[in-house]
């Protein structure tokens, strides 16, 4: 099964007291593909990325996942069938130390972790996965570092080795190059390329030549709405497009 | 950088495990604490000691919700109260040894602990606080009027009985022993919890609950179980404090003790192993050695509570673990 739709919504509708920050959006991913959600600032992408992921509830529409319905799951439900998101905000646990954090998430491994009457050393079992993700994101020399010393860059790739430490079959990347330097950008690029090789990934960014760079297949929401789907040859020619990024200042 | 001067560390001793049971310091400091604590009895009052074990057992218990859970209740007078009317009702009334009398108090704080958690960890912050305070407060007037708690009474002259029908805990030396093995059996219990597979998710959601989430962990489940384990512990601190004074009263179940066990664990250090311990001694010390000078007790204490706010805000050992830069 390398072919097909992964995750699809329809109709997808949220609303905020009156305000549709998302109103009818249709989108379809590709499994093994690399889709890019973009569109100028207020256009709903994070919105639209939390209601995939369950974060928030959507008031009209399906959400379905490998042809599951997932519209009413929980969002610790949904990554429990392997679609795991990655936040805007850098998301490690900051007093934690980096092969703890990457720990946490192989822990999942043991189903849940109610026993409270067993000494943590039994997670010892996961050490080695542990070393062996961070070296993956180029993390080793820091596996004992507290995730909240780690340089910004680090951090994400933190959370990309703690996020492949489940590993999912789709991945959600909220804007994950966000307050990158460029030398960042390119190890954290290169890193979602390799991992994207055996994996679908869904990510809102807002650096284009990211997009370009990743992306198979680019949707672009304007005013929660969808404005224009396809590569990013055909998305960057597109007039509403243009129009939308720069005649959408002057609003 | 800290950091890097770890990595060299790190890579010279590459096989440096922790040791088995705890960090040696940490064994270091339960073994005087128990050497203390075995030796205390000949130079204080047995009474007194007790009555310190039992706050710093409850302490801790507040501590593993607050400090490890991240769950600040304003109601766990409700969970040390309840069990311990229920303790004293099971000896004194239905005649029970005292090891299940304690045991149906403790039970009776964990299931009240499972319906309240049940219903109040579905808010959070200052909201959650408030439900956990609503709850104690009916719990207080039920206290008040249910017939089995003898109201404005309480219920007295509890017999402490026969352990396992043998021991006579009459006396005061097999009762001393008695509590301190439950203090630290509890003690060491509320150490390996934070230490188990459960803690460190405790741990991941207090950091970060929304990264938590989405790494697919249930976590009101969590937060649901460790409030349980809070209340039954708290419990079992009431049910004995019902044994060794023979009385159980409103005090135990009125708001005011809800605030004392805030203040003992935000005192001592709330989130270290070792913290409520010292906070409760603290309290318990101040309570009875200045017990001359009346109602200024609570003003002397409410002052002590303001300079440990503004000079150390982590607490005594919270400042001790600073220091020594290890966790105590």
């Amino acid at each position: 099964m390398s072919d097909g739709v992964i995750l699809a919504a329809q109709d997808l509708t949220k609303e905020f007291r009156g305000f549709f920050a998302v109103n009818g959006v249709d989108l379809s991913v590709q499994r093994g593909s690399v889709h890019a959600l973009i569109g100028p600032n207020g256009a709903g992408k994070t919105t639209c990325f939390n209601l995939l992921t369950k974060f928030l509830s959507p008031t009209r529409g399906r959400i379905t996942y490998n042809g599951q319905d997932i519209t009413s799951l929980p969002p610790a439900g949904i990554a429990r069938l392997g679609m795991v998101r990655s936040f805007q905000i850098s998301a490690v646990f900051p007093h934690m130390t980096a092969v703890e954090n990457v720990r946490i998430a192989l822990q999942r491994e043991r189903g849940d972790s109610y026993d409270f009457w067993r000494s943590a050393r039994v997670l010892s079992v996961f050490d080695d996965r542990a070393a062996a993700l961070l070296e993956e994101v180029g993390l080793t020399e820091f596996s004992d570092t507290l995730a909240e010393e780690l340089p910004y860059g680090r951090k994400r790739a933190l959370e990309i080795a703690t996020t492949l430490a489940l590993n999912p079959e789709m991945l959600l990347l909220d804007e994950p190059m966000a307050g990158m330097t460029q030398e960042d950008i390119d190890r954290i690029s290169a890193l979602i390329k390799r991992v994207a090789k055996s994996r679908t990934v869904l990510m809102v960014e807002h650096n284009l030549s990211v997009v370009a760079d990743l992306s198979d297949r680019i949707t672009v929401l304007a005013r929660g709405q969808v404005l224009a789907e396809g590569d990013y040859a055909s998305i960057s020619k597109d007039e509403r497009v243009i129009e939308a990024y720069i005649g959408g200042g002057h609003e | 950088m800290a950091g890097e001067s770890d990595v060299v560390a790190a890579a010279a001793m590459p096989t440096v495990r922790e040791p088995a049971w705890m960090p040696r310091h940490h064994l270091v400091l339960f073994a005087l604490l128990l050497a203390g604590l075995l030796v205390a009895p000949f130079m204080l009052y047995p009474i007194f000691l007790m009555k310190v074990l039992c706050f710093a057992l409850f302490a801790s218990a507040f501590n593993l919700l607050l400090g490890y859970g991240g769950l600040l209740s304003f109601g766990h007078a409700a969970y040390f109260g309840m069990a311990s009317y229920v303790s004293a009702h099971a000896a004194k009334v239905w005649g029970l040894t005292p090891e299940l009398a304690i045991l149906s108090g403790t039970l009776i704080a964990a299931v009240l602990g499972l319906v309240f958690g049940a219903l109040a960890i579905r808010r959070q912050g200052i909201y959650f606080a408030m439900v956990t305070l609503a709850f104690a407060q009916m719990v207080y007037f039920f206290s008040l009027q249910a017939p089995f708690t003898g109201g404005e009474d309480g219920i007295q002259a509890v017999p402490r009985g026969h352990l396992f029908g043998l021991f006579d805990l009459s006396r005061p030396e097999p009762l001393y022993f008695f509590v301190l093995a439950i203090f630290f059996g509890g003690i060491l219990l509320i150490y390996r919890i934070i230490h188990s597979p459960f803690g460190q998710v405790l741990k991941a959601i207090r950091q970060n609950e929304a990264r938590a989430i989405s790494l697919g962990y249930q976590v009101n489940r969590y937060k649901l179980a460790v409030f349980v384990l809070s209340a039954a512990l708290s419990g079992l601190a009431g049910a004995t404090k019902a044994i060794v004074f023979q009385l159980a009263s409103l005090t135990d179940v009125y708001w005011a003790m809800s605030g004392e066990v805030v203040l003992m664990t935000l005192l001592g250090g709330m989130g270290t192993v070792f913290g409520p311990l010292v906070g409760a001694a603290v309290i318990v010390t101040m309570q009875n050695y200045l017990a001359s000078f009346g109602d200024w007790v609570t003003i002397i204490q409410g002052a002590i509570f303001v300079i440990a706010v503004l000079l150390f805000r982590e607490g005594i050992v919270g400042v001790i673990a600073k220091w020594t830069k290890k966790p105590l």
